[in-house]
């Protein structure tokens, strides 16, 4: 028997198919999770996809996070379910105070969608052991609010426990996908929790599973492929 | 029926780059001698029953946890006559 892996819909949502599409490829069986049901399936992980839950209205991710759906996720997220949020689902993981600091308008004011280089700095979360920490990987990444932002103080305990999971990798030429896309403080595109199993990040691994689309390359796999392995053997 | 309004702000040391973008527009448009703009939310709610201090608190409650997100954001809350 394989891992099931929930993939929530929100009013809004975009990406959820895409997050299901990348959970099969990985080979486990992805399972859709509707907002208004308290239900998780008896799924063993859940991902938080990107989009526009509620349209953004008051805040990116405010209004899902108080939905019934994730009154459960919480639940089981504290007690160690992994879980990933992208994009818009790490806005909620944020506003759920699942992961700290929160996401504002990106300073340059635009919409970012292009290919991102990003550095993995921590291989030993749930959704990230199949990389090795250092390593530069390219995804999509498409945003407005994605300016990561948290107080010194929180900053400063995130690199210290090596909670802050991947960086916008700088150095390089913005054609290549280089450099800080929104004005994210210290360049952090994803963070984990302490315990290595909710992590959440901006750019978008389940649009780079195939070489047959997105960005042609395969680096998003690997959180799912991660993730997989470590239900199994669990 | 009362008004009590809820004044979301960005704290004073998150970048607001809206509020930047609107204050860079204004000398072209002729209005000169503007050195700042920040941009809020305002809530306007409609309460009904009195506004005492129980009301104030439920209301303070809701800014705090669901109009505001404080990691960000800080709120005032006064009543409207």
């Amino acid at each position: 028997m394989t891992a099931r892996i929930g993939v929530v819909t929100f009013p809004g949502t975009l990406d959820d198919h895409d997050s299901q599409r990348a959970v099969r490829v990985a080979g486990a069986e992805a399972v859709p999770l509707w907002h208004r049901d308290k239900d998780l399936k008896q799924v063993d992980a859940v991902v938080l996809p990107g989009g526009f839950s509620y349209g953004d209205y008051l805040r990116a991710g405010a209004i899902s996070r108080f939905s019934p759906v994730m009154e459960t996720i919480i639940e089981q997220a504290r007690a160690g379910m992994p879980v990933l949020g992208i994009c818009n689902g790490f806005q909620v993981l944020c506003e759920a105070h699942l992961l700290p600091g929160a996401m504002l308008r990106n300073t340059a004011l635009h919409f970012v969608c292009r290919d991102q280089r990003l550095r993995v700095e921590n291989a030993a979360t749930a959704w990230t052991a199949d990389y090795t920490a250092g390593q530069e990987i390219s995804i999509p990444l498409k945003n407005i609010d994605g300016r990561y932002t948290a107080d010194e103080h929180t900053l400063d305990e995130l690199e210290a426990e090596g909670r802050v999971a991947f960086r916008y990798a700088t150095g390089g030429p913005a054609a290549g996908g280089y450099g800080n896309p929104n004005g994210s403080l210290r360049d952090i595109a994803g963070i984990t929790n302490a315990a290595g199993n909710v992590v959440g990040l901006m750019p978008h691994p389940e649009h780079a599973v195939e070489p047959l689309v997105g960005t042609g390359g395969t680096d998003g796999l690997g959180f799912f492929t991660s993730v997989l392995k470590k239900l199994v053997s669990a | 029926m009362a008004r009590v309004v809820v004044d979301v702000m960005l704290k004073p040391e998150i970048l607001d780059p809206q509020g930047q973008a609107v204050q860079r527009a204004l000398p072209r448009l002729g209005f000169e001698g503007i050195s700042d703009v920040r941009q809020g939310k305002r809530f306007e709610l409609e309460v009904e029953g009195p506004v005492d201090e129980a009301a104030l608190a439920r209301i303070r409650e809701m800014a705090e946890t669901f109009l505001a997100n404080t990691v960000i954001e800080d709120f005032n809350v006064k009543v409207e006559s």
